[in-house]
């Protein structure tokens, strides 16, 4: 996969109604390797933190034995921010607001998370 | 983590930068290699060499960015096995600064950067605007060496 390639499965995400930006983001580093995002937006923060929380959580889940999250949904007061682990030690970041339908959502994520292998 | 510095008003804003980035070894110094403050190194060895190498490298990058004549770059990072390293240049009205972070396997580099950025405001913030007197003589320089020395490892 290339980043064209890459970028334009982002942006199908986007087309999810109420999805505000979707980024790839490397688990370990927490920087961004694609996105798609609306602007005012701080990828940076949003993929360094989110790449915190999702290893936080990988830690719990496999401090209680229940393996790696396979979807993360943090749901806040105006809106989500939802994470899929995907390949090659990325994570599709996805921020959305209120009210977004988070099984579409998903979804999409998944087709990323499949592209990238 | 304890912040000894040169330069009081550099405290606050690198204790908050170690305490959202988890970085293990933090020195601020200017372009030249002078330490205005330093947290975690315990040998004073340790601190010359290190901000000596860190600001060979930021002249180096300084000379490749002319080279490519653009603008001098902001921030550079290498990430090792156990540890990376995040290197970055911030303006106050006083002097420009470098900022040199060590961290380790317990936060990230977008981390890293993410409040770098914070520090580097921070400090712009807190910076005094008066210019710093320049001490040229050589009695001048020893002295200010050891009460320097001093202020960062108490000594």
């Amino acid at each position: 996969m290339n980043v064209a390639e890459l970028n334009t499965a982002l942006e199908q995400v986007t087309q999810v109604p109420r999805v505000l930006g979707a980024m790839v983001v490397s688990a370990d580093e927490g920087i961004v390797v694609g996105e798609a995002l609306m602007e005012g937006l701080q990828s940076n923060a949003v993929a360094a933190l989110a790449a915190s929380v999702s290893q936080k959580l990988a830690q719990t889940t496999g401090a209680a034995g229940l393996g790696s999250p396979s979807f993360v949904h943090l749901a806040a007061e105006n809106g989500a921010l939802l994470a899929v682990p995907a390949g090659l030690g990325l994570v599709i970041v996805v921020v959305a607001g209120r009210d977004v339908n988070v099984g579409l959502a998903r979804l999409e994520m998944l087709k990323v998370a499949e592209t990238i292998g | 983590m304890t912040v000894r510095a040169v330069e009081p008003w550099t405290v606050e804003p690198v204790r908050r930068f170690i305490a959202e980035s988890q970085a293990r070894l933090v020195l601020v110094m200017t372009p030249a290699g002078q330490v205005l403050a330093q947290s975690g190194f315990t040998r004073a060895v340790d601190v010359m060499s290190a901000s000596a190498l860190a600001a060979g490298i930021v002249a180096s990058t300084d000379e490749l960015a002319a080279l490519l004549r653009q603008a001098r770059f902001g921030a550079l990072s290498h990430q090792g096995a156990l540890h990376g390293i995040h290197l970055m240049r911030c303006d106050t009205p006083r002097t420009p600064l470098l900022v040199l972070s060590v961290f380790g396997r317990n936060t990230s580099l977008g981390l890293v950067q993410l409040f770098a950025e914070q520090l580097a405001v921070e400090l712009g913030e807190s910076a005094p605007t008066e210019a710093r007197p320049r001490l040229a003589l050589a009695e001048d320089f020893e002295r200010e060496l050891h009460q320097s020395l001093n202020a960062l490892f108490g000594t």
